[in-house]
């Protein structure tokens, strides 16, 4: 535990030195990012060994605070989400060192290293507080420091508009923490994890508290749209920290708290099962339409979180129909989504960042032919992108195999009770998870295509220069750790093992760690194909090189076969790309076309605009915002702004309350 | 010594009454002096038996503060500030003064449910301490100048104080120590942002300040 302790101290010390270079970029980017880095480094350590060891660190304190105390412990749930953060946090940091040297605002520079290492430090703290009060306080810190980071530039009002969605939503959802807590502590003396419990009507009542507090930092439909917002805004190393793991800190809140309320019911599954799959369904489809690079990275997001929970619901399911492969594999699939996602949606962060960086537009539609000038950002995105889209063999396919697995599993093992409806359960976590998997694909086809592929687009494009060497090496390093992750899958396994043995009953223990053992085959084999995928790969390479060798080779021009005047013009734009499948999917979003087409046999003019709204914005928060606004305003009268009126209202309540109390 | 201190409570009400009916800011101040004053007597005359010389000190020292150091802060404040010396109502004169008839009926009705201590002194005691805040809560109300608002808050003082004799706790007088402490820099604080709101705005008057509000 003193690791943890000093990577807190480390981060606090390292952000406020930060704050003394003050407008020094230089100095500010060496501190702030190497303070951060030696703390990662610590918590990676310290975090390594308790899950390989299994064992459990923990540190306690006396802490001046009603119901608080300060609590901390570092179990194998807190080290494998620890364990993130230190991977994402620490890249993201040498990345930022140089992403954040080249721009026009010196003075912003060290105040934005102080906030980044300050929500290092208190998402730490959010996974190893064992105490609620402990646990909000690290939970209110973790918010406001990311939304110091996303108001980087706030100069654009645009950011300030994230910023304050940004705002509310966090807020909004620690309200409902702060109301799960004071429901989950009712009877307990001090807010301390192993004192809190729930049974009945107030476990359901706390789990829906938690879902929509917790639901709205992991960002699961309907509570996600601070991400389509706050992601784009804020730099791209924080963003990437904000996607890959601040967000699973929702996630991780949900499983830290679902053990305390006894055994699952049902209809909690059902719950996560289905907001999971209408997460990652609608997710993916506005992904799928987005013209801005980091917006569509981000509701790609969304739809990751989708997979998740539709694992953790496949999971909950299997609990409560006494099923353990069901529970352990669903649970295990999403535990190991959780890792996957924090590393491959922060390289796709990280190399959009770069593609903005080196072109200045996020704009999907003014990229293109990206991967002859950035190769190596280019191959790096591709390796996510791949990765993400859940295919093998990179790591996105391991966690989504062991949730196919799970809704499977559960259908073969013929359950013992017959409360669930099976044949559901599969059709809607597998045909889900397909779905998902081939809208993805789709999607980040698209996104490749567009910006990577064929020709530029505008001159910025044409223009673009490969990232800086510290931003490459970040790059490459995740890219490998995608890999890494596939073909270590089942050695990660069996550190997942104790993790979903604390989130199971007792009585399962047995049954589920066989499970995970026997389909840990089938991860030895997706990394046994992967290696040999790879060896093909490398084979190909190598005889294309030996053919190529000593003949001339041509440059032409991409698609360059009998147009007259090629134009980058010519290519597919990126709703062009989208529409057809969109088109498919119209009975749930409707984007709004305004098309000016040609007309007469020699048009001179003609437009097509088409824009996708979050229909979760328009048909659900902004009615629901304006009613409030509404009823608020018929209030106005009341302020008066007269000094003599408000002590007239403190006086009155005063003589009133006086007399009803003595008469 | 009844007859005293139903004499200094009568004068009391009879302080407060002016407060209310007076229309020039000179005499409402040097009325809040008064009755401060006052109150430096009444608890010689309310526990004539209790009478030390640290008790004559502290009643000398609060009487000095509210009577002597606090209105002459007001004073330069309503001279550096440069305002007409009328009080400018909201409630007009005579209505006050009627107003101030019925308070004194709720605050003699009030006290007499509230449970007192048995050595309360005289029964007078407590209805004129709650009248006495209730009238410096109405003058803060129903008064334009920001002068007769730190004026409303210092009667609103005084009545505390009164209320706090009634007690008798041992040490009353040390609490009322620390009460005057507050009021010295709350009066400060409103002098020196009466001086400041009157150079902003050239005018004193807290009810055209709500164009301040959003």
């Amino acid at each position: 535990m003193e690791w943890i302790v000093c990577a807190v101290m480390v981060l606090f010390v390292g952000g406020l030195a930060t704050l003394l270079a003050g407008r020094r970029v230089g100095l500010a980017c060496w501190l702030g990012p190497a303070s951060a880095l030696l703390a990662c480094g610590l918590m990676f350590g310290q975090s390594l060994l308790v899950l390989a060891r299994g064992e459990i660190v923990s540190l306690r304190a006396p802490w001046q605070v009603p119901l608080g105390s300060l609590r901390l412990s570092l179990d194998p749930l807190s080290a494998w989400f620890a364990l993130l953060i230190a991977l994402v946090g620490g890249l993201s940091a040498v990345y930022g060192a140089q992403y954040l040297r080249h721009q026009p605002h010196p003075q912003r520079v060290a105040r934005s290293w102080f906030f980044f290492n300050l929500l290092l430090a208190s998402m730490l703290l959010v996974v190893v507080a064992r105490n609620g009060v402990f646990f909000l306080v690290a939970w209110e810190t973790m918010s406001l420091a990311s939304w110091f980071l996303v108001m980087f530039d706030s100069q654009e009002a645009r950011v300030r508009r994230a910023g304050w969605i940004y705002l509310v939503a966090t807020h909004l959802g620690a309200a409902f923490l702060m109301a799960m807590f004071a429901l989950l502590g009712r009877e307990s003396a001090a807010l301390d994890f192993n004192a809190l419990s729930a049974t009945g009507g107030t476990a359901s009542a706390v789990f829906l508290l938690a879902l929509v507090g917790f639901g709205a930092k992991a960002g699961l439909i309907p509570l996600h749209v601070w991400l389509p917002e706050a992601h784009p805004a804020a730099p791209s190393h924080v963003s990437a920290v904000m996607s890959g793991v601040m967000i699973k800190m929702g996630i991780y809140g949900l499983l830290r708290i679902l053990p305390m309320l006894g055994p699952p019911q049902a209809w909690w599954g059902w719950t996560l099962l289905g907001l999971g799959a209408v997460s990652g369904i609608l997710g993916i489809l506005y992904a799928l339409a987005q013209s801005d690079l980091k917006r569509a990275l981000a509701y790609s997001s969304v739809e990751n979180i989708g997979i998740i929970s539709l694992g953790l619901g496949v999971g909950l399911l299997g609990i409560t129909c006494q099923c353990p492969a069901m529970a352990a594999l669903g649970l295990a699939g999403s535990l190991l989504h959780v890792a996957n996602h924090a590393l491959m949606k922060s390289l796709l962060f990280l190399g959009a960042g770069a593609v903005v960086h080196a072109t200045g537009t996020r704009q999907i539609d003014e990229l293109g032919g990206l991967l002859k000038r950035m190769p190596v950002t280019g191959l790096a995105f591709l390796v996510a992108a791949v990765a993400i889209c859940g295919l093998p063999p990179l790591n996105g396919f391991t966690g989504e195999l062991l949730i196919y697995l799970a809704a499977l599993s559960g259908i073969v093992a013929s359950p013992r009770s017959a409360d669930v409806s099976w044949p559901l359960v599969a059709i809607l976590a597998v045909g889900g998870l397909a779905l998902i998997g081939g809208l993805a694909a789709a999607c980040f086809t698209r996104v490749f295509g567009m910006v990577f592929l064929g020709e530029p687009r505008t001159a910025p494009a044409a223009h673009a220069h490969e990232a800086g060497r510290a931003m490459r090496l970040v790059l490459c390093l995740l890219a490998a750790g995608c890999l890494a992750m596939a073909l270590l899958g089942p050695w990660v396994l069996d550190r997942l093992v104790p993790l979903v043995a604390g989130l199971i009953p007792h009585d399962f223990h047995v049954a589920a760690e066989a499970a995970l053992a026997s389909w840990r085959t089938a991860l030895v084999a997706v990394a046994a194909a992967a290696l040999v995928l790879m060896g093909l790969v490398a084979l190909l390479v190598l005889g294309r090189r030996r053919l190529f060798a000593g003949r001339t080779i041509e440059q032409a021009g991409t698609w360059d076969c009998g147009y007259v005047a090629p134009s980058p013009r010519m290519q597919y734009t990126g709703s062009s790309f989208g529409a057809p499948l969109l088109a498919v999917f119209r009975l749930f979003i409707r984007p709004r076309v305004r098309l000016d087409g040609p007309r007469e046999l020699f048009p001179r003019r003609a437009s097509f605009e088409s824009h996708l709204p979050d229909v979760f914005v328009e048909r659900l928060f902004r009615p629901l915002f304006q009613g409030v606004a509404q009823a608020s305003a018929s209030l106005r009268w009341f302020q008066q702004g007269r000094i003599q009126l408000y002590v007239l209202y403190i006086a009155v309540t005063l003589l009133v309350l006086l007399i009803w109390k003595l008469g | 010594m009844l007859f005293w201190l139903d004499l200094v409570l009568v004068l009391l009400v009879l302080t407060n009454l002016r407060l209310l009916g007076s229309s020039r800011l000179a005499s409402c101040i040097r009325t809040v002096a008064a009755q401060a004053v006052l109150l430096g007597v009444l608890p010689l005359v309310a526990h004539p038996h209790d009478v030390s010389l640290r008790v004559v000190a502290l009643c000398l020292a609060g009487a000095a503060m509210k009577a002597g150091v606090l209105p002459w802060l007001l004073r330069r404040a309503v001279v550096s500030a440069n305002v007409r010396s009328e009080v400018e109502p909201l409630v007009g004169f005579t209505t006050s003064l009627l107003l101030g008839i019925v308070l004194l009926g709720v605050a003699i009705h009030v006290a007499g449910q509230l449970p007192l201590p048995d050595d309360a002194g005289s029964p007078l005691l407590m209805p004129v301490a709650l009248f006495t805040t209730v009238v410096g809560l109405f003058v803060i109300v129903s008064r334009v100048k920001a002068v007769m608002q730190a004026l409303g808050y210092l009667a609103m003082e005084n009545g505390v104080y009164a209320f706090g004799l009634a007690f008798a706790v041992h040490e009353p007088l040390l609490v009322e120590m620390g009460i005057l402490l507050d009021v010295f820099v709350a009066v400060l604080v409103m002098g020196i942002t009466i001086h400041h709101i009157s150079r902003e705005f050239e005018h004193i008057d807290t009810d055209r300040l709500s164009s301040l509000k959003d």
